[in-house]
């Protein structure tokens, strides 16, 4: 394996890496525009040359292989002019109204303009007119004046999405990026294109002009929206609900994990956010002469544990039963499975909806199963057959029925719950379940809360709160809690990860940063 | 120096372009015996001895480029013709294949016996319509006579070649352009290496070489490598087509020993200045050659020789302009040329280009501020060394060259707005 020097300090790696990769693991990051790890090699925007002794021309460090004893200099005087001669070049036909651009604030141009430009303007002629802000596809919008050509969007559309809608036209400075002829940016991965795009050429239609990006927060977390568990960001403002109609949750970030997701998340999940926004369960509810009447968590942490008790007390632990969910976190689950299951005796505990049919599955990302944590609920053993317990509560047997987060809208299903009286609905969004229930408790959704997701492949992953409980709503962890101790069950969890460390024999500090698979034949088979 | 006839000994015969006439002439005999009675290693032998460079412009040796094709690959070779001749001043390939694409022909097969090559393209400019025709019909009648397809000349050796017209981009005559547009994609250049020789058209090895390049091998087969090396010069084998160009009084193409002096071809074959005007500035090979001044006149052409002096004999297109032509104009001419040509793939070549051709403009409208010429410098330089392809390189050395051999005329433009030899003119007159 070759020894590399790179800026003065040394470094091993395999012959196959180039001089922009060896850099990054020696945490020298050497400036770009077209280079982008998950994509091929452009080699078109310069802007990541090199000095390497005993070469006379600058290389480009995104295509130049290492070689043994190779030596690079990434910040020598000869490197920072033609860097800036670069930059120069790229902003001869860049408008330069970055007050008015909505990449501000996170635009490569700037940020590499203030790194290595901050030279005078010595451009008299006029700029080239292009095409501005138009609609490409059902997210994007194309601004051709700001785009410097880097081709990240096509490589993209070629190589990741293999779709092709994006071409290169024309030639020389009167090149411009746009759609092939009769093609939309339609593909499922499109939201990826905006996140590459290094300036403000491509943006997105959902999050323009919503917020200054200096005014996002951001939390890591874990997309809810299939079981593959993309890694993501929340991007998230607090600070000021006058703005955006309120909207809490402004955008979704991919987070770069390896084994999961790469770079990339698709649009399903990037835009799947708004239930957190909207329609949501705000406050306790209560059925009073046939209607649910708003009320307060002291009455219904009164009534829910009395309507247990008293099933408890009269027909033993079959007279309830849980229907827990896919969407709760591993924690949630283990709860339950501790509350119901080992303190209470309830054998009926099931979590999968057995009308949901599969959805749309590709060989990329998107998984056919639309819930986020189907492999952990199966993990904690949560497995009786939903109907069954539907159908016995339904008969009578059953005289406490336990909903978490479930949609149930088959017809079918339907006809079952109206005829099931006792319905204890949890969850964080109205629906046609919880419109059916006697008590109505508010849940927090997976970005109010802290817990983990187990994706199809068995990798458990860590999610974080990014923004509190919408007005009176609690994570099912605090519900269940206050359920237990008005039970007078001895609970020893302050927080969900005391559960995850009674479940996983470890701290989530502990835990890989990318996630872990769930049981040692799992790590071994998937290192 | 006289004229010696090797590659254009039947410019003008208007029968040469027949099979029948040409075979009867000797033709074919070369290729014959290269197939028949020399090893592909001797053939390739014989065109390292005789010194014949690239004559497509690089001036890289030909029998070395054909050596760095590995002989153990398993993937087929192939052999791509650059008849995309398009720099500026140069129109020699053209000559070759109106008036003799039998010769191009046995070039082709003589070096694809040499490199193990089954399948050979030659990319046509799109605007060379009557060339395409011809070199059809000849590649026709050759396929009609056995001389390529199965069994080249009847021997255990398969050919085939395809003609492949480009559609009108500069960009598309550098190597690398050339085969993502005959793979049929955009002319964008490739980045180097991986260099052709090992992984070329559709991701397999490949020989590129030139019109002209390849029609010398008839020759040099015959009458040996050592023949062609004695013609020319130290390292510059053999001759040159010269395209003659601009204000000379009979322009046309001359073939020339390597190192014969501009001022021969100029004066004697060229007969002179047109008008019988001093001669004021020469680009001595193709538009991406820095231009030359009157005095050096004496510089004997080779690839060495120009290089010495910061210029380069490249496609051998030779511009000569008078003492009436303007200097700003000539540059903002050739500025036009390479803005309105680069592919637009990489940063300063695109946008340099661009830039340069606006700075140019706005000088020639009587608009130049007193900081253009530096801001010109700068651009060039920083074109320079910095791109994927040589098209910058080439357009930035071209820059260079008006730069700094009338450098006094940028600044009477930019001083007084206006051309200073339209005054001369005027007080002439």
């Amino acid at each position: 394996m070759p020894t590399i020097t790179i800026d003065g300090q040394q470094v091993v790696v395999d012959a196959a890496t180039t001089v922009i990769q060896a850099a990054e693991k020696l945490g020298i990051y050497i400036p770009r525009y077209c280079y982008h790890p998950g994509l091929s090699i452009a080699g078109s925007c310069r802007l990541c040359m090199v000095e390497i002794e005993k070469m006379p021309k600058l290389q480009i460090a995104c295509h130049t292989r290492v070689t043994d004893g190779m030596n690079v200099i990434t910040s020598s005087d000869k490197v920072k002019q033609a860097r800036r001669a670069m930059l120069e070049f790229l902003l001869i036909d860049h408008p330069l109204d970055c007050p008015v651009c909505d990449q501000s604030g996170e635009c490569d141009l700037q940020n590499f303009y203030m790194e290595i430009g901050r030279y005078d303007s010595r451009f008299l002629e006029n700029k080239i007119k292009r095409k501005k802000a138009f609609s490409i596809g059902p997210h994007v919008m194309l601004d051709q004046e700001r785009c410097i050509l880097c081709s990240r969007c096509v490589r993209f559309c070629d190589e990741v999405s293999k779709t092709n809608e994006l071409g290169i036209f024309s030639r020389g400075d009167r090149s411009f990026v746009d759609l092939y002829p009769g093609k939309e940016l339609a593909n499922i991965y499109s939201g990826n294109v905006i996140d590459i795009c290094p300036v403000g050429a491509l943006t997105e239609k959902e999050f323009r002009f919503q917020c200054r990006v200096w005014y996002l927060q951001s939390q890591d977390s874990i997309c809810n929206g299939c079981a593959r568990g993309c890694n993501i960001q929340i991007h998230y403002n607090t600070a000021r609900p006058y703005k955006s109609e309120g909207r809490r949750i402004l955008r979704l970030k991919p987070r770069f994990n390896p084994y999961v997701n790469r770079w990339w998340i698709c649009d399903e999940g990037r835009y799947g956010y708004e239930f957190i926004n909207k329609n949501r369960i705000e406050f306790p509810y209560l059925r009073r002469g046939g209607k649910l009447d708003l009320t307060d968590w002291d009455t219904v942490i009164e009534e829910v544990p009395r309507a247990l008790k008293t099933a408890l007390e009269h027909y033993g632990p079959e007279g309830i039963g849980v229907i827990a969910s896919p969407q709760l976190s591993n924690e949630d689950l283990y709860l339950i499975r501790k509350v119901f299951g080992e303190l209470m005796g309830v054998s009926d505990i099931g979590f999968k909806n057995p009308w949901e049919k599969p959805g749309y599955q590709d060989d990329f990302l998107v998984r056919a199963d639309k819930n986020p944590n189907t492999r952990g609920a199966e993990e904690i053993g949560l497995t009786t057959n939903v109907q069954t317990i539907l159908e016995s509560a339904a008969t009578g047997r059953i005289k406490v029925l336990y909903i978490f987060q479930h949609n149930f809208d088959a017809p079918e299903a339907l006809e079952l719950l109206d005829s099931i009286p006792g319905i204890i609905y949890q969850g964080s969004n109205w629906n046609q379940t919880a419109e059916r229930a006697h008590v109505v408790l508010p849940a927090a959704t997976y970005a109010e809360k802290d817990g983990s997701f187990t994706n199809f492949e068995g990798r458990i992953q860590r999610f974080c709160r990014a923004v509190p409980p919408l007005e009176e709503s609690k994570t099912d962890f605090e519900i269940l809690s206050l359920v237990a101790e008005k039970l007078e069950f001895p609970l020893v969890y302050n927080h969900p990860l005391d559960l995850f460390m009674e479940w996983q024999g470890k701290s989530y500090a502990e835990m890989d940063g990318f996630g872990e698979m769930i049981s040692e034949q799992l790590r071994e088979a998937n290192g | 120096m006289p004229i010696v006839k090797l590659v254009s000994e039947y410019f003008g015969n208007e029968q040469a372009k027949s099979l029948d006439w040409y075979r009867q002439n000797g033709g074919y005999e070369a290729a014959r015996r290269a197939i028949f009675e020399m090893a592909p290693k001797q053939v390739t032998d014989e065109v390292i001895k005789s010194n014949l460079r690239g004559l497509g412009g690089a001036g890289f040796p030909t029998g070395k480029k054909w050596s760095f094709v590995p002989a153990d690959d398993s993937k087929p070779k192939y052999l791509t013709v650059n008849a995309d001749e398009a720099e500026p001043g140069t129109f020699k390939d053209r000559y070759i294949l109106e008036w003799d694409p039998h010769r191009l022909i046995e070039g082709i097969i003589i070096c694809s016996w040499a490199v193990g090559i089954h399948k050979a393209y030659i990319y046509v400019r799109g605007e060379y319509v009557r060339p395409y025709r011809i070199l059809k019909a000849a590649v026709e009648e050759a396929y009609k006579e056995g001389i390529l397809g199965e069994h080249v000349l009847g021997a255990d050796f398969k050919l085939d070649v395809h003609i492949h017209r480009g559609a009108g981009a500069y960009i598309c005559g550098e190597e690398t352009g050339l085969l993502e547009s005959l793979e049929g994609k955009k002319g964008w250049p490739r980045l180097k290496p991986p260099f052709p020789a090992i992984i070329g058209l559709f991701n397999c090895p490949t020989v590129i070489n030139n019109v002209e390049t390849l029609s010398h091998l008839r020759n040099i087969i015959l009458k040996g490598g050592e023949w062609f090396a004695d013609i020319g010069v130290d390292r510059n084998g053999g001759t040159r087509l010269f395209a003659l160009s601009g204000r000379v009084k009979r322009p046309g193409v001359y073939e020339l020993p390597m190192g014969t002096p501009m001022r021969e071809l100029i004066y004697e074959h060229g007969d002179g200045i047109a008008g019988d005007r001093q001669l004021k500035a020469i680009i001595p090979g193709g538009a991406s050659a820095p231009v030359l001044t009157a005095d050096q006149v004496d510089i004997p052409m080779t690839f060495d020789d120009l290089a010495k002096v910061g210029s380069m004999l490249g496609s051998a297109g030779i511009v000569v302009m008078d003492e009436s032509v303007c200097m700003v104009k000539a540059m903002h001419t050739i500025a036009d040329f390479f803005a309105h040509e680069s592919c637009g793939q990489c940063t300063p070549c695109r946008q340099g280009t661009g830039w340069v051709y606006r700075i140019v403009s706005r000088i020639l409208d009587g608009h130049g501020s007193v900081d253009d010429m530096k801001t010109l410098e700068s651009a060039k330089k920083n074109m320079s060394g910095t791109s994927i392809c040589a098209l910058s390189d080439g357009a930035a050395m071209a820059y260079g060259g008006f730069l700094s051999k009338f450098p006094e005329e940028f600044e009477y433009h930019i001083k007084h707005k206006k051309c200073d030899l339209q005054e001369k003119r005027m007080a002439v007159a």
